[in-house]
């Protein structure tokens, strides 16, 4: 056995671990339930163009009909089908929530480590962050969106850089904790370079709350698309995004509940899918957190 | 010894505190010869680990003037050394273990990755052999079942345990000498005793060099050749350890011994040196023992005493000892 560990080649090896992992979060109980609800959402907004329906076509004749058999999720005020532009609306609104959640992590996390390692960077870099955190998450977006014009991709940009400054707060205070304990001094005593400590010892190490963050930045993207689409800055009408349609239903929440409760539904069901997601991940791939199963 | 492999001549090394510049390291000079065990001795705060990190220069930028003097080191002076080449020195050439074995192995790698890292840096060998080449040294470390151990993360090892996997990582590369700053200090003393063990062992087989910092006597008689004992960042004394136990020169080397509970004597109160260490940002005048020691004269406290030869292979920094010595010796 013990032979047969030291000759396995380098593949094997990677494969095995990676093997390990995989095994680790099937038994994760609330990791599979967080990957089944945004699977399921993935592939049901994949699968939209298979409805057979154009997500736009208004049939006036039809306007606000309750759900029914031939209408699910009931029409709209235009008499489109909002089954059919909920999932569609599936597309964009994971797609940004996904976006934004990378993007800012990945930005956050470098200036994060960036400021932790080097200690001059730091005061500099932290000044822009408390700058950005001044104002609002959601009125920096705003001013931001309305700069870069209603499109998808500015949201995008606008959300992530809102969500940056605390991403990087984050990874910092991590980081700062990280560096001052003796393995980092030990890595340095073996040669290692600031490039190698930042990237290799204190990233890591700053995974956990990175991760879980990603997640809530996730679940915030999704609802900050719906309130920047509600003002008119965002993909523009009659694009089917969750929050266009939550927007556009709002007038009608008295008589017409049902336009904004299943889109209202899918962004509860998205977020909680990826927070769930985002525990499960931490519990699994920090081993200081590890259960034996 | 013909040519040591480690000069340290003259290191000065200070620090900026609130109270203003204090001096750690107040001109340490030592030599490291090939294979040998030298022990430095000390309290908390005479300056043992400052001397060690500034070898490496990990001392921190921010609050250290940068160390004056000379770190002589294969032909190299260490303190001008380009920051690439100084990396190459660490880890390659000159390793350090650490006092606190439960925080210097980062928890969330493997042990192959962290016995990896090292080799992977200076002998840029794969991930395959750097695992197998951990898998040996867990076993030259002696930690049984060395295959298995190799891919289980810090915190399923012991103290003990994990102090040899930094002694592991830390010959990874085969370094000509090692730096233990209190390797022991963490552990306990059943677990002591078989660290030194694998370490004097590892010394003989690999032909190391190490320079033992503790503040246990007891480790250094065991362990080292020669013994260097500070006091309030300088060198009070150094001498073979045989020497400094028979016959202590300084009145601090006297004390510190003097304070070693002995086995077959019953004593209801355990002698101490009077006073506690100087606060470093003040400044004494004279020796800066004396207002400690219990044979100060008018002249301890007015002039700073130098280091003095005392005899082979011994120098000393206190004249009225070393010339009580000399008479001795002439009569």
């Amino acid at each position: 056995m013990a032979e047969a560990t030291i000759l396995a080649s380098g593949e094997a090896i990677a494969a095995r671990r990676r093997f390990r992992v995989l095994r680790k979060l099937l038994h994760h109980r609330s990791f599979m339930a967080g990957f089944i609800i945004v699977a399921v959402m993935v592939i049901a907004a994949l699968c939209a163009p298979l409805t057979g329906v154009d997500p736009n076509q208004m049939r006036v004749r039809l306007r606000f009909r309750p759900p029914s058999e031939v209408n699910w999720f009931g029409t709209d005020q235009f008499g489109r089908d909002l089954f059919t532009r909920t999932l569609y609306g599936a597309q964009l609104s994971l797609w940004i929530g996904l976006a934004v959640a990378v993007l800012s992590g990945v930005v956050g996390a470098a200036i994060g480590v960036l400021s932790a390692q080097f200690r001059r960077l730091d005061s500099l870099l932290m000044r822009i962050m408390d700058a950005l955190m001044a104002a609002p998450a959601i009125l920096l977006a705003i001013g931001l969106g309305a700069a870069l014009g209603p499109q998808t991709h500015s949201v995008i940009i606008a959300l992530a850089v809102a969500y940056i400054p605390r991403t990087a707060r984050i990874v910092r205070a991590s980081a700062l904790v990280t560096r001052e304990l003796e393995f980092i001094e030990a890595a340095r005593v073996s040669g290692a370079s600031s490039m190698r400590i930042m990237f290799k010892h204190l990233l890591p190490n700053a995974s956990g709350p990175l991760l879980v963050q990603s997640t809530f930045v996730f679940a915030f993207a999704i609802l900050a698309e719906a309130a920047l689409s509600f003002i008119g800055i965002g993909p523009p009408p009659p694009a089917p995004s969750w929050g266009n349609i939550i927007a556009e239903g709002r007038q009608f929440a008295v008589q017409s509940w049902w336009i904004m409760l299943f889109p209202g539904f899918a962004i509860s069901l998205a977020a909680l899918g990826m927070n769930l997601l985002g525990d499960g991940l931490r519990d699994v791939l920090d081993p200081r957190l590890k259960v034996e199963s | 010894m013909a040519v040591p492999l480690l000069e340290v001549d003259d290191l000065t090394v200070r620090f900026r505190t609130d109270a203003g510049w204090m001096t750690a390291v107040d001109r340490v000079s030592l030599a490291v010869g090939e294979g040998e065990a030298l022990g430095i001795v000390g309290e908390s705060g005479s300056g043992k680990s400052v001397t060690a990190l500034s070898i490496l220069r990990l001392h921190a930028a921010a609050t250290t003037r940068m160390p004056t003097g000379k770190i002589l080191y294969g032909g190299k002076d260490l303190l001008t050394l380009p920051t690439r080449e100084m990396r190459q020195i660490r880890g390659g050439e000159i390793a350090m273990i650490f006092q606190d074995p439960m925080s210097s192995l980062n928890p969330v790698l493997t042990i192959a990755d962290q016995i990896g890292e090292s080799l992977r840096l200076h002998q840029g060998v794969d991930h395959v052999t750097a695992r197998k080449r951990a898998i040996e040294l867990l076993d030259l470390v002696r930690i049984p079942d060395a295959a298995r151990r190799v891919d289980e993360y810090p915190h399923r090892l012991s103290g003990g345990m994990r102090q040899r996997v930094m002694i592991a990582i830390a010959i990874a590369c085969r370094p000509k000498l090692l730096i233990a700053d209190e390797p022991t200090t963490a552990l306990d003393v059943t677990i002591q005793a078989q660290i030194l063990d694998l370490l004097r062992d590892l010394q003989r087989e690999l032909g190391m060099s190490v320079i033992l910092i503790t503040h246990d006597m007891g480790v250094i008689a065991e362990f080292a050749r020669r013994v260097m004992v500070m006091y309030a960042g300088r060198v009070v004394e150094t001498a073979p350890v045989g020497q400094m136990f028979r016959r202590p020169v300084h009145p601090y080397t006297e004390g510190l011994l003097t304070a070693i509970p002995k086995l077959d004597v019953d004593v209801r109160r355990l002698p101490t040196i009077a006073g506690s260490i100087p606060d470093p940002t003040v400044v004494i005048p004279g020796c800066r023992y004396s207002p400690r020691c219990p044979q100060v004269q008018e002249s301890c406290r007015r002039d700073s005493p130098a280091l003095l030869p005392a005899g082979p292979e011994r120098e000393a920094r206190c004249p009225p000892r070393v010339a009580a010595m000399a008479k001795e010796t002439v009569a």
